[in-house]
């Protein structure tokens, strides 16, 4: 069991607020990620769940229990750290098992428990070396087995990736969806990549300023955006919005259209502009696009077409996918 | 440009400083070799000439030497434990946030700007002075009788002096040590459910372990060789109760007159802190390989 209840948490530090006002409720079993811009206070918030900061107001409930004032040992959550925190003096068996050790749990335990992490995380071979003679993605599966063999009632991840190079990130990312799959535990992920976030989250909550923007599975967020921060937010390349007369004519604030909704012509389309830069991926090309009157906008289109800088192009956004926002930029109802 | 010309070059310039340094370190050693085996002695200027062997029979053979080599034992042994322990505890306390830490971190350190004979002096006339020190106050406010404290525990009090100086440093080491625990290691074992006693032996020492050795190794260094702080208040005694090898020495070539017999301790001194530096270098030398 594993779900986690915050209700009006805030924190502040000193004079500074950081979480004005956070409610939640995050069900048993879900993987739940926490995305925003750095500084918006997604860690702190993982760091009081955890109980490593005292909430200033608000409460705390795991499995119903207010655990408010609880030490974080008393939780029963686990946390992997973004430096992963290993002891560097210790085995990585010794690791593995040190919160077993503190729960004083007897060797033939501690064995058993530290061989079936081990081999979950193939981690076998390496249980007698030092976290220091590892590579950066061996020391973060340490970090998880050291949390996974106490079996929390959910896990709590503090950007564990982003001191991995791109490659090795990629694959750690399936690892832990896949140990998600298998384990059904309660996962808490903070992390500041969008893409991150929408490839292992059944819910995504994005933050801003201490503010929960939206909260929602990955498709929602990227469907119906409430508001135009969580449009530029969410997908890749970033939204473009286009605010004026051109937005005027939709009755809207603003308007947002993603790259990959643009019809592309060389010849006829909506709006008329030059390229300015291709970006060529193989599979994707996103051109960089000065419209006239409007500004620079992202397009995606297919990877057969090639544009060259100063080209003329004429593009037409899908009129279902149009996005409308208001002035307090909240999204309009279609 | 790294060259043969600019490794001559290199060596040209570096050569008087490592002259300097060579003729300084060389030449009294030598001259004391020499003199431990000369007769040499300034109350009977008439008997000169090789001595042989006989200079170190005297030495290590009389009863004084052997209390002096324990004292010396002692005293290292004693300052060690003393500003080990106490540095690791107040290095705790200070690495805790509090009002006015700069000032208080300067305070801690400050014993260690007094020069001996000074801290020496205080002590002896401030503090264990059965008459007008501290302590005698103390000691007949609660009703007691007051302590003779060189004369009943002659090297205690001076392991006492000694730690209060190299309390400081120890303090010092071994606080930059904790402030480069990570926090995230902490926090980590706070997750696993370590207590502060379980963190601190199983996270915050192994961690000081490097720092810790460096501070033995230093210490160990400065306190075979201690000597101004017995000068000033026991002189040694009583009999030989706080003599230590450095202060033999100085009794033997100096009180003695005997700079025969003086050298040939002098050189025993110097085969005895190598000894211990192998000793230590196997015992601890081993937590400062990276």
């Amino acid at each position: 069991m594993g779900s986690i209840s915050l209700q009006n948490v805030n924190k502040s530090f000193g004079e500074v607020q950081v979480i004005p006002d956070i409610s939640l409720e995050i069900n048993d079993g879900e993987f739940v990620v926490f995305v925003g811009p750095s500084g918006c206070g997604k860690s702190t918030l993982l760091r009081l769940i955890a109980g490593l900061e005292d909430t200033t107001n608000g409460r705390i409930l795991l499995d119903g229990q207010d655990m408010t004032d609880a030490p974080p040992a008393r939780r029963g959550l686990a946390m992997v750290f973004q430096s992963y925190a290993l002891y560097p003096h210790m085995s990585v068996r010794d690791n593995i098992a040190f919160p077993l050790k503190m729960a004083k749990a007897s060797k033939e335990v501690i064995d058993q428990k530290v061989e079936y992490a081990a081999r979950t995380l193939n981690l076998s071979d390496y249980l007698d070396r030092r976290p220091r003679a590892l590579s950066g993605g061996q020391r973060q599966r340490v970090a998880i087995g050291r949390a996974i063999v106490r079996e929390p009632k959910a896990f709590l991840f503090d950007e564990p990736l982003s001191n991995l190079d791109a490659a090795l990130r990629v694959n750690m990312r399936l690892e832990i969806t896949e140990l998600h799959q298998q384990l059904q535990t309660t996962m808490i992920y903070v992390t500041h990549d969008q893409v991150e976030a929408m490839t292992m989250a059944d819910r995504i909550v994005v933050l801003n300023a201490g503010n929960v923007e939206q909260f929602g599975t990955p498709l929602e967020l990227y469907r119906t955006p409430a508001n135009r921060f969580v449009a530029g937010f969410i997908g890749s390349p970033k939204m473009n919005f286009v605010d004026g007369a051109e937005a005027a004519k939709h009755n809207a604030h603003a308007i947002g259209v993603r790259p990959e909704h643009f019809a592309l012509s060389k010849t006829s389309g909506t709006w008329k502009g030059t390229v300015s830069v291709a970006e060529q991926l193989g599979s994707d090309t996103f051109l960089h696009i000065h419209l006239d009157g409007i500004g620079l906008v992202t397009a995606r289109t297919g990877g057969e077409e090639t544009y060259e800088h100063g080209e003329t192009v004429y593009l037409t956004p899908d009129p279902q996918r149009i996005y409308r926002f208001g002035a307090d930029g909240n999204a309009l109802a279609a | 440009m790294a060259t043969r010309q600019t490794r001559a070059l290199a060596r040209t310039m570096m050569a008087p400083a490592v002259i300097v340094l060579l003729i300084w370190m060389a030449v009294p050693l030598a001259m004391t070799l020499w003199f431990s085996f000369q007769n040499y002695s300034l109350i009977n200027p008439m008997m000169t000439g090789f001595a042989g062997w006989a200079n170190y029979t005297y030495v290590i053979g009389d009863p004084s030497f052997t209390q002096a080599l324990v004292n010396t034992l002692l005293l290292v042994g004693g300052v060690l434990v003393i500003t080990i322990v106490g540095g690791t505890f107040i290095a705790l306390l200070l690495d805790q946030p509090v009002w006015g830490q700069g000032i208080l971190r300067i305070l801690v350190i400050s014993p260690f700007f007094v020069m001996p004979p000074v801290a020496a002096l205080i002590w002896k006339n401030g503090f264990m002075h059965p008459g007008y020190g501290m302590l005698g106050h103390l000691a007949r406010w609660l009703g007691l009788p007051p302590v003779d404290w060189f004369a009943q525990y002659p090297l205690f009090s001076i392991i006492i002096i000694v730690a209060w100086q190299w309390l400081p440093f120890a303090t010092l080491i071994l606080l930059t040590a904790l402030q480069s625990l990570s926090e995230e290691q902490r926090e980590a074992a706070e997750m696993d459910g370590a207590n502060a006693a379980n963190r601190f032996r199983y996270i915050i020492l192994p961690h000081l372990a490097r720092a810790i050795t460096i501070v033995i190794l230093i210490q160990t260094i400065f306190l075979l060789g201690i000597f101004a702080e017995i000068r000033v208040t026991t002189g040694g005694g009583p009999g030989y109760a706080s003599t230590n090898i450095a202060y033999l020495v100085f009794r033997t070539g100096i009180l003695s007159n005997d700079i025969g017999a003086g050298s040939a301790g002098g050189v025993v001194a110097v085969i005895i802190a190598n000894i211990v530096a192998i000793f230590l270098m196997r015992a601890v030398g081993r937590n400062l390989d990276a």
